[in-house]
């Protein structure tokens, strides 16, 4: 490597860290952002460090943002008695796009896992328990994958989730636009147990 | 160069071309079988197991040796890696197939070139084997019957390998927990919530298994044994939790006892397969070796007659060094019921003459070793080296 290139090539190993990206696609990137300096590489210089001085989790459900408190737990009108809990942000975020939920969230940061080390208090979870019994919930969502792992979570919140308050899973079956054929028998299964009247 | 095979009697589900590629003993070899029972005889190491291994791989799991990927690669030729393809016909359809595993990786799956999960396999070609290390399965710990009753309900219904997975997994977690000393009862309900609903599905499967492949040991020859076949628990004991609410409780009420051992100690994971040999009423463990293998595959005829009856195809079939077994009689009863059945079979023996009441029925193949690299030859084969 010589000396002109080193930056570059630093920018490149970096960018390749990135989850989609390997050393040819972060390549492609850095040179295009290279390309498109001025409107584009300073603009995402000056993101990234906006971002890295003020993101943080939200104190109240683990949602990423750039406040103590992130802008779905201040908006008061999401305080419907109804918290969605989630694995990731990422779920969280899809769940926005999905734009059909309109109460707050709770955000694990993973699940239950003996064989990794991963116990409920590494998850949140006495933090979820806090907020149902201080945020007048009245139903809890388990929004959490179909694993061994996800499931046993669920189990567990339900298990210490009791009185009044309605716990429930997200629905498993069909995809919208997905045909039977390609489906797995697991799939199937769960929505020929789930039919509903038509 | 499509292989003319003959329309079975109950459907089609055979390897109308094998490709294999740094295969352990095989560098290169090529096979297109000319006929539905397809005979390889060769001196001892030279790679006809191979051929039945390679072929085991069409179907989930790790193969009829229990391999890991990595050993599997021909060390000889510093092979990056190793690969099985075949030319598949189920019903009207044709698939390509490939299998294939470099250094370091897992085993991945291709079908009509797109990457499929090994599971899915199941669905498309059920395949049966009985080798050599089957021997002593009457004899030896549970462990190996349950994993040939496994077999034999994963050929019945695919999605038993999910439910397996599943509860392996589970069972794992709550095995961490018991080593942990783990006392939260929260957790320990939550993983044994998994246990129990994989666990009764487990043992639903394998009592349908053994209740399909004991209806049809009714319709087998009389030249072979049959047996009373029942799922049974630890210690022989019959009345152990078999439903989901009996596997729930007792995993709740075991849990000291559990602790102390650092393991789970009921649940399918503990149950065995046990046969009474019919004609002496006596466990098969105390036959003699030669009744104890010809019951083994009284029992995976009955389970190909099952699949047969079941799904309108019969399996693919692997008898590694069957016939060197069976006297003249039940050698010419086995090729006659493999024939019948309409199965796609493939046969190994040392010599020919093991296959001569096979007649014109098959296709021989002779497997002999170079310096170790298996050469194939005879009609219907390319091989190059």
């Amino acid at each position: 490597m010589s000396d002109d290139t080193r930056d570059i090539e630093a920018l490149i190993d970096l960018m390749a860290r990135l989850p989609g990206l390997g050393p040819r696609s972060a390549r492609r990137a850095v040179l295009h952002l290279i390309k498109k300096r001025g409107p584009l590489m300073v603009p995402l210089v000056d993101a990234l460090r906006n971002v890295a001085e003020n993101a943080r989790p939200c104190l109240n459900c683990g949602n990423i943002g750039t406040s103590d408190l992130c802008a779905i737990c201040a908006d008061e009108t999401r305080a419907n008695g109804e918290i969605c809990v989630v694995e990731e942000v990422s779920d969280l975020w899809a769940m926005e796009r999905a734009g059909i939920f309109k109460g707050r969230y709770h955000v694990l940061g993973g699940t239950l896992s003996a064989l990794d080390a991963i116990g409920p208090e590494d998850l949140h979870i006495p933090k979820l328990l806090d907020r149902v019994a201080t945020e007048n919930v009245r139903e809890v969502i388990l929004a959490l994958n179909a694993t061994i792992d996800g499931q046993t979570t669920a189990h567990y919140i339900a298990d210490q989730l009791s009185g009044d308050i309605a716990v429930t899973s997200l629905a498993q079956g069909v995809p919208i636009g997905g045909e039977l054929d390609y489906l797995d028998d697991g799939t199937i299964t769960a929505a020929m147990r789930a039919r509903k009247s038509f | 160069m499509t292989a003319n095979l003959p329309e079975p009697v109950s459907g089609t589900c055979a390897i109308e071309a094998l490709f294999l590629s740094h295969f352990r003993s095989h560098k290169v070899t090529r096979i297109e079988p000319k006929a539905r029972l397809v005979a390889l005889y060769g001196p001892n190491g030279a790679g006809k197991t191979n051929i039945l291994e390679a072929i085991s791989y069409l179907s989930p799991g790790r193969g009829l040796r229990r391999a890991v990927p990595e050993d599997i690669r021909r060390r000889e030729d510093a092979a990056p890696g190793w690969k099985v393809a075949a030319r598949l016909r189920v019903g009207d359809t044709q698939h390509e197939l490939e299998t294939w595993a470099e250094a370091g990786s897992g085993r991945h799956v291709h079908l009509d070139g797109k990457a499929v999960p090994q599971n899915r396999l199941g669905n498309l070609l059920r395949i049966l084997w009985l080798v050599p290390a089957m021997d002593r399965l009457w004899t030896e710990a549970a462990e190996g019957r349950r994993r040939f009753l496994d077999r034999m309900t994963l050929s019945f219904d695919p999605a038993h390998a999910d439910d397996a997975l599943r509860y392996e997994k589970a069972m794992r977690e709550r095995n961490r927990l018991l080593k942990d000393q783990v006392t939260d009862a929260h957790w320990y309900r939550a993983v044994e919530a998994q246990m129990a609903a994989t666990g009764a599905a487990i043992l639903l499967r394998r009592e349908a298994a053994i209740a399909a492949v004991t209806a049809a040991q009714r319709d087998g020859l009389d030249i072979f044994p049959k047996a009373a076949l029942a799922l049974i628990g630890p210690d022989a004991d019959e009345d152990f939790p078999r439903t989901e609410e009996a596997l729930l409780d007792a995993l709740s009420e075991g849990r000291n006892r559990d602790m102390s051992a650092g393991r789970t100690l009921v649940g399918p994971h503990r149950c065995d397969l046990s046969a009474i040999y019919a004609a002496k009423s006596i466990p098969a463990r105390e036959t003699s070796t030669g009744e104890q293998k010809a019951l083994l595959i009284s029992l995976v005829l009955a389970n190909v007659r099952a699949l047969a009856m079941a799904t309108g195809a019969a399996p693919v079939v692997l008898l590694d060094e069957v016939a060197a077994h069976l006297d003249q009689e039940r050698q010419a009863a086995l090729y006659d019921e493999l024939d019948a059945l309409g199965a796609q079979a493939w046969l190994t023996g040392t010599g020919r003459e093991l296959f001569d009441a096979l007649g014109a029925r098959a296709d021989y193949l002779q497997v002999t070793d170079d310096a170790g690299l298996s050469i194939v030859s005879e009609a219907g084969l390319n091989n190059q080296h």
